[in-house]
């Protein structure tokens, strides 16, 4: 039993030893720090970088966060303070839904939504899409976080004079708050992988840019882009890039356990 | 004596979740500078009798009260009654020690101040000295305010919770089984704490050791399946209970 355990775990840890493998392999070599600082250059000639992709994602998936963590926490908490509500009800039920949707479904919303009614591509179509994503993720960890919260807490709270909505806040969310930016910034590295909805939306930009109101490029993107474009160099640089990718999606994982870790350290403020 | 308006007072007070009463009918007088024992088997409602006082009963899913509860003659249960200011009048220290976990000490007995709006810190400085000297720990945490109030053993931990309570200066303190979770010192120090805070407030203690009781109560009330069966100076419920079932109990037959 022991074994056929082992060999399980073998099994689902293969494929990523191999993945991270063939990607450290073959996308090593094209890293370099012009990659980081420079722009590409035209087809054919050696050289050049990705830095509009790699700026366009971090404003991408900032402005995501920026709507999504808010939204997200505010409403898991909502849904754990409140249990008994028809609303709370509602909130879960449309978050476990939205938690399966496809991420092009959603594309297509913020296509819909935004892309349609100003007939053009744009950063923040993108941004809005990658936040719906990453809503109910969000709402989901900040509501079991919530729910660990002993309840002998908040009735010292309440005892002491605390309004309902400050227990909920300065309490109850405070003392959840580590395991909640934990599981926000595993929702963060999450989307930040995204690629359908992205086509739809930010599209990509061979030029940079940081205009949210305009089409710009991404990590996943140029990925897609140069992989299935006819150049060696350009194959090199997909590579690189999806390695890149991958470590911006390590380095948020790894923030998130740091954070977990320092749980119960002593803090002011 | 006799004649003194009690500083706490329930008439016909029933507690119920949903459709079960825990607490049936209730009417006590609790005098000032008292320390008051409610005493009783495990169930017989006395905890949630305690939380009708400081209206966190109806915080319990499916939780609400019929009758009174007067508190210097108002009823706190009427409709004009904040319950925030109600619960700044009568506060409450739990069974298992509460602190804060992301405040620190200072901060756990500052907590309560802190919801009346910024105070210089100079008068919190005092206040928070003050409670603490006052809940017997100032001397072992007096080096170490800004620490995590987690850290402290958890004796010290329900000290903090008594500071965090007195600091607001309410009028009455209940005190839920406040010593169910510490080992024999702990305990002793809590029991002369509520002594000592007697002559600054009145005292609502449930507990679950007779002795305890006995030892700090001035009066004592018997609760038994949801009523209130016996009460009567300490001293008297102790010798000479006038009802079967509080001999019983006390002499340690059931409970």
């Amino acid at each position: 039993m022991v074994g056929l355990m082992i060999g399980a775990v073998i099994l689902a840890v293969l494929p990523l030893v191999l993945i991270l493998g063939s990607l450290i392999l073959r996308g090593a070599s094209s890293l370099s720090w012009a990659f980081f600082t420079r722009m590409p250059v035209p087809a054919g000639e050696t050289g050049g970088g990705v830095l509009h992709a790699i700026v366009g994602t971090l404003i991408i998936v900032g402005v995501a966060a920026a709507i999504g963590v808010p939204l997200g926490m505010g409403a898991g908490l909502y849904a754990a303070e409140y249990p008994g509500t028809k609303l709370s009800w509602t909130t879960r039920f449309v978050s476990d839904v939205m938690n399966g949707t496809p991420s092009i479904v959603v594309g297509v919303f913020a296509y819909t939504v935004v892309v349609a009614p100003q007939q053009h591509y744009s950063a923040f179509a993108g941004s809005l899409a990658l936040a719906v994503l990453m809503v109910p993720m969000i709402m989901r960890s900040t509501e079991e976080l919530i729910k660990l919260v002993p309840n002998s807490l908040r009735e010292a709270a309440l005892a002491l004079g605390y309004a309902r909505w400050r227990t909920s806040l300065s309490i109850v969310l405070r003392t959840a708050l580590p395991g909640i930016v934990t599981g926000s910034l595993l929702a963060i590295a999450r989307v930040a992988g995204e690629t359908a909805p992205l086509l739809l939306t930010a599209l990509g930009n061979q030029y940079f840019s940081v205009n949210l109101n305009a089409p710009m490029e991404t990590l996943p993107h140029i990925v897609y882009k140069y992989a299935t474009g006819p150049y060696e160099e350009w194959h090199q640089f997909a590579w690189a890039a999806a390695l890149v990718l991958i470590l911006v999606v390590l380095v948020l994982s790894l923030a998130a356990r740091i954070v977990t870790r320092q749980r119960f350290g002593a803090s002011r403020g | 004596m006799a004649d003194a308006a009690p500083r706490l007072e329930t008439a016909a007070l029933t507690a119920m979740y949903g459709k079960f009463s825990a607490v049936k009918s209730v009417s006590l007088r609790f005098e000032s500078n008292q320390v008051h024992a409610l005493i009783g088997p495990s169930g017989c409602g006395k905890s949630t009798f305690l939380r009708t006082l400081n209206r966190l009963h109806e915080m319990s899913v499916g939780g609400w009260v019929r009758g009174r509860v007067l508190l210097d003659g108002q009823d706190i249960y009427g409709p004009d009654v904040s319950v925030i200011q109600l619960r700044r009048r009568v506060g409450m220290v739990f069974q298992k020690p509460t602190p804060f976990p992301t405040k620190s000490i200072y901060d756990n007995v500052a907590a309560g101040l802190m919801l009346e709006g910024k105070r210089p810190k100079a008068e919190l400085d005092d206040v928070v000295e003050r409670s603490l000297r006052r809940a017997a720990l100032w001397d072992e945490v007096k080096d170490r305010l800004h620490d995590s109030a987690v850290a402290l053993s958890g004796g010290q931990q329900q000290r903090l919770c008594l500071a965090r309570t007195i600091a607001p200066e309410p009028e009455v303190i209940l005190l839920d089984e406040p010593t169910a979770s510490l080992d024999p010192q702990g305990t002793q120090r809590i029991e002369e704490l509520v002594f000592e805070l007697k002559r600054d407030f009145t005292i609502v203690i449930v507990t679950h050791n007779m002795q305890q009781a006995a030892r700090v109560s001035d009066t004592t009330a018997f609760f038994y399946l949801g009523t209130m069966v016996e009460h009567g100076p300490t001293r008297q419920i102790f010798t000479t209970p006038q009802n079967e079932q509080t001999e019983a109990y006390i002499t340690g037959r059931f409970g």
